[in-house]
Formats: structure tokens, sequence, C-alpha cells
């Protein structure tokens, strides 16, 4: 062969290669996107947790824009999130409907509501992860932002802050209240 | 007083690498000899300050001293003193030390023992192994410094993973990283006779003890990992096509490619600037692989815990030594001349195809290993891509490999011919095709690949020894005679009828291990039996022990097969406080045609029992055997007469030959 | 290794058991074969890189009942996936799908053998012109 080319081929491969490189180093491989926003919630019905009267299912989330989170007495980022959850119930600000993810034993939801504080409206037990596999849950704290119709808009993993609330679940309710 | 030695030994290296780095090369370019001489001294003291800072550090972790940092993240006082040693390189700072150690330990053995190399070309080795040691080192000063203090020195460290705690998983970063950073010299030895802009009979014939060693490190490395993983994760999993395992085995088959390529470079003058990138590409996927473990930008269960700055620099430093050497590839590269001419069928058609085969599929596996990585960058989705997809894609590239592996020893260089070889492989033929119908009518009908499997590890056992009887006449004279040519046959040929023999023992050990595992899971009580693949298993008690630094729950199962077998196997559930963690220990009780593996689980509070995991796993003993057989391969050929490293230089004189009537 | 998602998991996870449970298996052991493959294909979301078959996470224990109880309903293998895809997107199969999106992940193996062979037949194609360069070399030696 003449041509020289098939010498360059190896450095253009690496100049590709170091380029995604480079791209993916700021990217998180372990956070990954849901295929459930704009997509009607699945259907789940879950029984309430021990003391409660209502548990939660599909059919609830129709006619309010509300959230939809995931927590257990067992996550530790859960307890982080929670004073600002008692914080949105206190000013009204949007109902929260929870699923209570895992629990050790049936007592274990309800005495950390006890002690914490219950920011829901709702809650249903999810033992078996029902709930938690209909929302294509990967880990808890997760938030889901659901709009008038039943139709799954947002999904925040790990703890809502102030902060990311003014930045990211602000605009989106604002929208949705518009329409 | 001895982590600041360490400390200041480590810049003190740093500096000596840069000297060696660059001094050396300008004098080789110059021709002035003062400098080039500083290459030797450098390389073997750079040597030295490393192994200082590293056997300062060990000191830290065998004394427990919790002011350093390190330490205190890796290690505790309740630790056996063996895991207070791996503890150095169970973490990402002294696990890079330990590459740097290796780096600079592969330099200082050339330094020593090259004496036969061309001195412009040894030097310029020795360069480009301290420009490699430069960016290495200035990595771990700079983003991965294992020596720096903390006060106040906690009381106690947060203790070594209970996973890495572990014999075979002690020695498994070592072997991994002789292997991996072995290829390094393979690289210095490329770019050097790119600089040199001469590759030759005599280059060839110096890469290749190098690489074969490398080879034989990583090789060991890889098992080592996969053994640990087939006993300790608790369900005999040996591979599971993980990133980082790719990581390890691209490598690998970019060296075992390289070994090939260099045998025709080095005997038919041919395939020369093939052979120079396949060396640069075997430690590009090594650095890749480093990478690829250490930034984070692929999740995998061996990721350590990731750091983009440190993903920068090891960018850079990939982009720098191995954009380098594509470069010198690209300027120097179509200078290479091959004199040597063979036709497709022949040895040398032969070892392309080989070559032609493990890189198609080496760069298969890097396509799948990165394609959930590009899918990310061009936000298209997220995909996994796991086992399935590699099975899929590497099975049938290597079964034409195989096949071609049994042939192709027996064709002559140059111009073979098929029809004669074929001949001479009859036996192979019928014992390979045979034994692949008994496997598919006696054991698993369900399975074609099963006995495909089977048929192709029978056919390149066969046909290895096949070559073997050939080379030694065996029936063609006496038998004395053959005896006599059995005990002149070189090493280096032994070197290959053990690999090639090896491989095909692994491959049957493989197929029997994914085809026909025999699993039960069940609650058993103290007195309750279950038989599986023809063992009784008896669950006699379950005790709680106390460990060195674990509290375990230990099973007894006593296992029988007719009167004569009575065996006990004792697996055990542990539960580590430093950190919080529980892992299984099966128990495992080797046989020739399988491994009896058993596993205790938890209590079930239903019925008072344990929950029991027992798995007959066939022929596994097979793969490691051939494992074991593939590297004693590489040792025997490394003490082969003309790969050692003070061999003298061949004078001949590579004259292209025709071949008649053509 | 495998440490540092160990240490995610406490915090973001319930905490661990084994893998497959004797209390998961399916009596009819031809739908048990069929639960076990699948499982063998689904990735397990919270520990990466391993199928919910090997995973020892309490959600891949969930996961793998929700498959068995899908077989039982009377679900196809691929409806179950299905149904599990629609939740958890295609970053749960282990084995991606042909479409889009993976093309040249599926096809690019082929590709690489193609431009293997077509390295190969230049090299010997180049290989037959230098020999017949020799032989005229040769012959023209022969006849002065």
């Amino acid at each position: 062969m003449n041509s020289r080319w098939p010498y360059y081929a190896p450095l253009i491969i690496l100049g590709v290669l170091v380029s995604y490189f480079a791209a993916s180093l700021g990217q998180n491989p372990a956070e990954v996107k849901s295929v459930l926003i704009n997509k009607t919630v699945p259907e789940f019905v879950l029984p309430p947790i021990e003391g409660n009267f209502n548990g939660f299912s599909s059919s609830d989330l129709k006619g309010d824009i509300v959230l939809v989170n995931i927590f257990g007495s067992w996550c530790f980022a859960c307890r982080i999130e929670h004073p600002f959850l008692m914080q949105l119930k206190e000013t009204n600000t949007i109902p929260i409907y929870g699923i209570d993810w895992r629990e050790p034993d049936r007592t274990a939801g309800p005495k950390w509501l006890k002690k914490y504080g219950n920011p829901y409206t709702r809650i249903g037990d999810d033992p078996k992860s029902l709930g938690a596999i209909a929302f294509g849950v990967t880990g808890a704290p997760e938030t889901f932002i659901i709009d008038k119709n039943g139709i799954i808009r947002f999904k925040h993993i790990g703890p809502i802050t102030k902060k990311n609330w003014d930045k990211t679940f602000k605009p989106i309710l604002e929208e949705l209240e518009k329409k | 007083m001895i982590v600041e030695i360490g400390h200041f030994s480590l810049i003190l290296a740093l500096f000596i690498a840069g000297l060696q780095g660059t001094l050396p090369i300008i004098g080789a370019h110059r021709n002035n000899h003062s400098l080039m001489a500083v290459a030797v001294p450098a390389a073997i003291i750079q040597f030295i300050l490393i192994l200082g800072s590293f056997i300062a550090l060990t000191y830290a972790f065998l004394v427990s001293d919790f002011s350093v940092i390190n330490v205190a993240s890796n290690s505790h006082t309740a630790k056996p003193i063996l895991y207070k040693i791996s503890g150095v390189w169970g973490n990402h700072e002294g696990s890079m030390l330990l590459w740097a150690l290796i780096l600079a330990g592969y330099g200082a053995a050339i330094a020593a023992f090259g004496k036969n190399l061309r001195p412009s070309l040894k030097v310029r080795i020795l360069g480009v192994q301290a420009l490699i040691g430069t960016g290495i080192l200035a990595f771990i000063i700079l983003t991965s410094n294992p020596f720096l203090r903390l006060t106040p020195a906690p009381l106690n460290g947060n203790g070594l993973n209970p996973l890495l705690q572990d014999p075979g998983l002690a020695f498994h970063p070592p072997l991994l990283y002789l292997g991996y950073v072995g290829l390094s010299l393979t690289f210095s030895f490329a770019v050097a006779a790119l600089i040199e802009g001469r590759v030759d009979a005599a280059w060839a014939r110096w890469v290749r003890p190098w690489t074969l060693a490398a080879w034989g490190f990583l090789t060991g490395g890889i098992v080592l990992g996969s053994w640990w993983a087939y006993y300790e994760l608790g369900w005999g999993g040996w591979w599971f096509w993980d990133p980082v395992e790719n990581a390890s085995f691209m490598p690998w088959l970019a060296a075992t490619a390289l070994l090939h390529s260099a045998i025709v470079s080095e005997k038919r003058d041919s395939l020369k600037a093939w052979t120079i990138f396949l060396a640069i590409m075997a430690f590009g996927l090594s650095l890749l692989g480093t990478f690829l473990v250490r930034s984070g930008v692929i999740t995998s269960v061996h990721a350590f815990a990731s750091d983009p700055t440190r993903g920068v620099f090891i960018l850079l430093l990939l982009m720098v030594t191995i954009g380098g050497a594509f470069i010198l590839f690209a300027w120097r590269g179509p200078t290479l001349k091959s004199s040597g001419l063979f036709q497709p069928v022949s040895r040398e058609g032969g070892l392309v195809i080989n070559n032609f085969l493990l890189t198609v599929a080496a760069a298969s596996i890097l396509l799948g290993t990165l394609y959930p990585l590009f899918i990310d960058v061009l936000e298209l989705g997220k995909v996994s891509v796991g086992a399935p997809y590699f099975e899929s894609v590497f099975v049938p590239m290597m079964i034409p490999m195989i096949a071609i592996m049994g042939i192709a020893p027996l064709l002559k260089w140059k111009r073979g011919d098929f029809k004669t070889a074929l001949e001479k492989l009859k036996l192979a033929i019928v014992v390979s095709v045979i034994g692949g119908l008994l496997v598919w009518v006696l054991i698993d009908r369900a399975s074609a690949l099963a006995s495909l499997g089977m048929t192709i590890s029978l056919w390149l056992f066969v046909a290895t020894f096949t070559e073997l009887a050939v080379r030694i006449k065996l029936f063609k004279g006496s038998l004395r005679e053959s005896i006599k040519h059995l005990c002149r046959q070189p090493r280096a040929s032994w070197g290959m009828t053990f690999a090639h023999a090896g491989l095909a023992i692994t491959i049957a050990g493989i197929t029997a291990s994914s085809s026909w595992k025999v699993e039960s899971i069940q609650v058993m009580k103290f007195g309750d039996q279950v038989s599986v693949a023809g063992y009784n298993y008896t669950l006699k008690n379950v005790r709680e022990i106390q460990g060195p630094n674990y509290m375990a729950l230990r099973g007894t199962f006593i296992v029988n097969k007719g009167n004569n077998i009575n065996w006990i196997l004792e697996p055990e559930k542990r539960f580590y406080s430093n950190p919080v963690m529980t892992t299984t220990e099966a128990s495992i009780r080797p046989t020739f045609f399988g491994d009896l593996y058993a596993v205790i689980g938890d209590k079930d509070e239903k019925s008072g029992g344990y929950i029991t995991r027992i798995y007959f796993n066939p022929l596994v003993p097979w793969m490691w055997a051939g494992a074991i057989i593939m590297v004693l391969g590489a040792g025997i050929s490394l003490t082969d007469r003309r790969h050692r490293v003070g061999a003298p230089s061949s004078n001949r004189v590579p004259v292209p030959e025709i071949s008649a009537n053509e | 290794m495998k440490a540092y998602f160990v240490i995610i998991g406490i915090l973001l996870f319930p905490l661990t058991a084994l893998a497959v449970d004797p209390g998961e298996i399916l009596k009819d052991s031809k739908l048990e074969k069929r639960a076990r493959a699948i499982s063998k294909g689904l990735r397990c979301v919270v520990c990466q890189n391993q199928s919910i078959d090997d995973s020892d996470a309490q959600l891949a224990r969930d996961l793998r009942i929700l498959v068995r109880n899908r077989i039982l309903v009377g679900d196809s293998d691929t409806a179950v996936l299905d149904y599990v895809v629609s939740r958890y997107g295609d970053f749960v199969l282990l084995k991606p799908p042909v479409k889009g999106v993976t093309l040249v992940l599926w096809f690019g193996p082929v590709l690489i053998t193609l431009a293997g062979l077509i390295g190969l037949i230049l090299f010997y194609r180049r290989q037959k012109i230098r020999l017949n360069n020799l032989i005229q070399l040769n012959n023209k030696g022969q006849k002065n």
C-alpha cells in the first residue's frame, strides 16, 4: 500500500476516544434518567401503613398537582430531607403522597413518622417494592412531580433541599399551574 | 519520620525519572555518550528510591500509624498481618505506588540485565520508560499522595474492606500489575524502535521475552481475580464481563496477539509495523483500564472511589503517552519495510489470522465496554451492555480461532499445504467430532454450544499433541530416536505446546461449568439431607465461631457418595465490624469432574433451619489447571536460551526469499 | 472494589440478604427455569453490572419475585421484560435490544471484522505484487 493513512488511523481513533472520555468525566454514570417522564403513572395499589386508614394507589393521582415521595425509616438521606417536607406541608405548598418503602417491620414506619412528623397526605405501605418498582425507583429518597392528569412530569433523586427546590421544582410547578 | 523519608524519596524519584526521561534520549540523538550513560544508573536509583518509599508506606501500615490518612482510612489494628501488608495496595494511593514501583522495577531490570541490547536502543528504552514513570509519579504526588498526614491521628483506622481480606485477593493486584505494567516495557521497546526508525529481527527477539513475562503475569493475575470471585461471591460465578474485567482482558488479548506477531517479525522479517502497533496498543489498553477504574466514568463493582481530577490527570497521561506513540507511529511506521513474503496458507498466514481474530475480538470488547459511556455523552439515554452481549460477540470469534490454532503450527513457513496438515490431523478430527457427538447424545441434547465447546477443546488438545508428535517424528522412526528428538525440543516450542494444551483444558472447563452447573437452594435443619449431582449432603450443625477480626456462622456438611466418600464441607458466613460488612466463604471440595461447592446463608426464622446453597460446578478445576499450564508454558518458554536477555544477537540478515513455481 | 457501592448501599438501600432464596422458588420447575433465565438478563438497578439473579440487594429480590408473579399470572417472557423496561428503561436489559441507539453496538463487531478482512486482502495483495516484482528482477538477473 502506498498510502500512509492506515498509520494515522490509530491516532484518529485515540482522538475520538479521548474526547468522549473528556466529555464523560463530569457525568455520574450511576444516575439514570427515568423513562416514565411524561407518561401516566403505572397502576399500583398499596395498603395503608399501620394506624392509618387510607392507603395509596394510582387512582389517587388525578385532579391535583402532587409530589410522590419514596421514603423509609432505614433511609439516612430521608432523615436529612424530612424537615423540608414538613416545611412544605406547613406552608400548604403542595400535597405530598408517600410510599413507605421496605420497612424492616410494620411498626417502623409509623414510629418514624410519629417521631419526626408526618408531611404526607396519603401513605402507602410498600414492603414488597410494588410501588417503588411502579415508579422505577432505584433508591430512597426519590421524588416525582405528578400533574393534574396523573402524568409524571419530573423525577428527583436524593434529598430535596431549599436550594434544589427553588432551582428545579419551583419552575416546573409554576409551569404546570399555568396549564 | 520514616513516612517523611518515604515521601521525600518519592519526590526525589520523580526528579530522577525526569532526568532519565530526557538526558539519555537527547544523548542518543546527538550520540553524546556521557548523556547516554545517565540512563543505567538513573534507572537503578529511581527504582531504589521508589522501593524505599514503598517500604516506608508498608512500615506505616505494619505499625498502624494512623497519623497517615491512607493508613487510617484503610487499616485497623485488629487486622491480621498479611492484610496489613496487602492493605498497602488495597486502596487507590497505595496501589498507584505499587504501579510506579513495578514500572521502575522493569526499567531497572532492563538496566541491569539488558547488556546485549544495542546501546542506543537500550538508553532510549530506559528514557521512554522513565517518561511514563515521570507521569505516574507526578500523578501520585499531585493527586494521590499516600503519605499525607492527619491531625489529630484517630485512635483506630477504618479497616480494609473485608472482601479484600482474602489471600487470593491479597496477591491479585501485584500479579496483575506485574502484567499490566510489564507491557509498559514492550511499549518502551516500540517507541524506542520508532525513534531509531529501526525494527529488525534482533529487536523482535529482545522484545519477546519481556512480552512473554508480562503475559504470564497478566494471565496469572486475571485468573487469580477470577478464582477469588469464584469462591468469594458465593454462587460460583467467575467471569462477569464487568468493565474492569474487560479492562484487564483487552490488554491480555493484545499481548497474546503481540506474542504471536513478534514471532513473525523475528523469524520472517514481516508484520513489523503491526507488531509495533500491538506493542503500543497493549500498554495503551492497560492505561485505559487504569483510567476506567480510577476516574469513575464507568460503573463497576471494582471501581475505586472516583475522583474527577484524577480522571483528568490519567486521561492527559493516556493522551500524551499513547498519542505521542501514535504520532511517532504515523511518522515512522510507513518506513518500516518488511521483506519476508508468505502465502495466506502458511505458518505466518495462520499467525496473521490469529492476530486478526484477537484484534477484532479486543476491538469488539472495547466497543461494548465503552458503548454505555458513548451513548451517555451523546445524551441518547442509558443502556447496559452485559454478559449476554459479550458472549454473543466473543464466542463466535473464538471458534474459528481455536480451529486455526490446531492447524497453523503444522503448516510450513512461507507456503504451507492445507491438505497435508489436515491429513496429519485425522486423529484430532475424529476424536473431536466423536467426542462432541457423545457429549450431545449422552450429556446434553439441549445445548449445541456445549457440544461445540467440547469439540473445539478436544480438537485443540489432540492437535497440539499431534504437532508435538510430528515434530519429534513419532512412529516415523524408532521410538528411541523420537525420545531423543523430544529431549532436544527447544524450550520455546514446549512453551507453545503447554500454552495451547492449557487453553484446550481451560475451554473444556469453561464450557462444562457454564453449561452443566447443578444448583440446589433450600432451607435445611440439622440432620436434613439433600442430593446434588449424586453427592448426599447432610447438614450436621451450624456454630458461631470467633475469627481474628470477625464473627462467623460456620455450617458443617457431611458429604457422602457410596461408601468410599466421607467429606466435610464447612462454609462460613462472616460478620466484620471494621467496616461493617458480611461476607460468604464458600467451602469447596475439588474432584476430577468438578467442584463440590457449599454456602451457608441466614437462619430461616419460620422453620428454624438455615438457608443453604449447594452447587456442583463441573470441570471448574480444569479451568484453573489449564490456566496454570498456560502460565507454566510462558515460564518454560522464558528459560529458552534464545529468549535469554543476554543471548548473543544474531547476525542473520533477512533476505527476501522467493517461493518456487510462482 | 465492591466496597464503594456497598458503602453507598448502606446509605441509600435497604439492608441486604443473600441472592435467590428458597422461598422465592416456584414449584413448577418449568416456570422457575423461565424465571431464572429472565432474571439473568435483568440488571440489578441498585448494584450496577450484576443481574438480579446474582444480586443480594433487596430491590433485586423484589424484582425477582415480581418476575415470578408476572409469570404466574401468565405473562410471556417478552411481556415480563416489557413490564420492567416500561418502568426502568432499556437500562435494565443486560442484552441491549437492537434499535437505533444500539445499531453501532450490534453491527460494530461486524464492521470491525469487515475492516479487518479488507486489511488482510490488501496485505496479501501487496505481498503478491512484491513477489511478482522480485520474480521479474530475478528473471532479468538470470538473463544477464
